[in-house]
């Protein structure tokens, strides 16, 4: 009997996921339908039109450079610090103490209070990376602690025994030991990051920004163009974290055939 | 190279006494040779004398600063290969070296291959090879020829022996063969009964 997976059945998971997207957009289609208005729920074929022609306009590219750069230099920078903090944490636990009550008072703190907080304190311009930056600090800082933390006793023992210099006990223990955790951290860190980061030059409007965009579309009732822009950024953002996380498992991948 | 001598060494943990006044002389050069049953301190001695306890008396001498082990599990770097295993600990890090060991322990099939993916067997020889190649006069086998059958375990005793000539062996085990097949001296851990 031919046991030979059909088509079908091979590519089960990806139809599953395609169907479940075109059944979001024919809820929202109905929805559209349902409200008859524009103004209040754009119909997905508006949004369709939009984003067809929206990617040929002059400033296009250029406003999502630049919120992009400014995104990703905040989640850089975080992640950056919150290894480096993380480490030392895990490494001294007084560092833990006296980083503890920033930690909590980050990941407590809404971050539209810290937006507008710091936009007392910097250019709307930088606001977005500041922002970034924040919302992924306690991400990375937690997970590269709690990573230290989990790290095996005995492995402990073996570099100590075999007196492995600095280097090599990151290279072969800890850049090893950290890997699943630095994964979540950034699967997690690249949501936020753009999520917050929007969110702030929604209320800072640096000109030039998805965010400013985000607030003419608001300021004139343009609801296609709202949605327009969602879809935008959700794309950027699944895009880079998929490169980014892509990336990071490269280079894993490349330090254990060292 | 001088005797490691141990002098009236006491270990408790908690209420459990685990070694009481022990005293012994490992031969410098020597292969020693450590039985006897479980729970009699075996491995907590090679403990002390790694510098992983700290005994509550007594006193170690002529124990060298470097020292490598293969300890009762493992603890390989699991996700790099057998080679990169053995690069870790190898200070001047020539790679014929380290291929020819591993060749000479069966595993030249799998030099490149990440160690979680070899068997058993497989990772305890790259553990035997790592503690041969990092440097120290001392060398301490917790066991090392577990999860060894008799061809492999044969391989590996020559190997041993080919290889660690000149440095300090101490090696647990259970098995009078091993015993015989590599032991200079025999030092017997078992409890003596009491009057006896």
């Amino acid at each position: 009997m031919d046991r030979t997976p059909s088509f079908l059945q091979q590519h089960k998971q990806t139809f599953q996921r395609v169907g479940a997207v075109l059944l979001a957009i024919l809820v929202w289609q109905v929805l559209a339908m349902a409200v008859g208005h524009q103004l209040l729920v754009p119909s997905p074929l508006s949004v369709l039109e939009r984003l067809a022609g929206i990617w040929l306009e002059a400033g296009f590219w250029s406003t999502v450079w630049f919120t992009f750069r400014k995104i990703v230099a905040g989640f850089l920078l975080g992640l950056a610090l919150g290894l480096g903090l993380g480490s030392l944490a895990g490494r001294f636990p007084l560092f833990e103490i006296l980083f503890r009550p920033w930690a909590v008072m980050v990941k407590s703190v809404p971050v539209a209070s810290f937006i507008v907080i710091c936009l007392i304190w910097m250019s709307s311009a930088r606001l977005s990376i500041f922002i970034s930056f924040l919302m992924v600090l306690p991400i990375v800082y937690t997970n590269v602690l709690q990573s230290i933390r989990s790290v095996d006793r005995q492995m402990l023992e073996a570099v100590q025994i075999f007196r492995l210099p600095w280097a090599k006990r990151v290279l072969y223990l800890w850049l090893p030991q950290m890997k699943p955790y630095l994964i979540s951290a950034c699967s997690v860190g690249l949501g936020i990051s753009w999520k917050a980061g929007i969110a702030a030059e929604i209320i800072g409007i640096p000109s030039g920004s998805i965010g400013q965009m985000f607030y003419d579309a608001k300021v004139y009732f343009n609801t296609t163009d709202l949605f327009t822009w969602t879809i935008i950024v959700v794309v950027v953002s699944v895009l880079f974290e998929k490169g980014f996380l892509a990336l990071l498992k490269w280079l894993y991948g490349r330090l254990e055939k060292l | 190279m001088t005797d490691l001598i141990l002098h009236n060494i006491c270990k408790a943990y908690g209420e459990k006494t685990v070694l009481r006044d022990f005293s012994h002389t490992f031969p410098a050069g020597k292969r020693t040779c450590i039985m006897g049953p479980s729970g009699c301190g075996k491995t907590t001695l090679l403990r002390i004398i790694l510098g992983l306890e700290t005994q509550d008396r007594g006193t170690m001498t002529g124990r060298p600063e470097r020292v490598s082990a293969v300890f009762q599990e493992n603890r390989l770097f699991e996700d790099f290969s057998a080679l990169s295993n053995l690069a870790a600990v190898c200070h001047h890090g020539d790679k014929q070296i380290m291929e020819a060991h591993l060749t000479e322990l069966g595993l030249g099939d799998s030099l490149h291959k990440p160690v979680r993916t070899l068997s058993g067997g497989m990772k305890r020889r790259v553990a035997i090879a790592r503690a041969v190649l990092a440097p120290g006069e001392l060398m301490i086998l917790d066991e090392p020829f577990t999860g060894l059958d008799q061809d492999t375990k044969k391989i590996v005793l020559d190997y041993l022996k080919h290889h660690t000539q000149g440095r300090t062996l101490l090696v647990v085990t259970h098995d009078p063969a091993e015993r015989d097949a590599l032991a200079d001296e025999v030092l017997d851990m078992s409890p003596v009964p009491e009057g006896g």
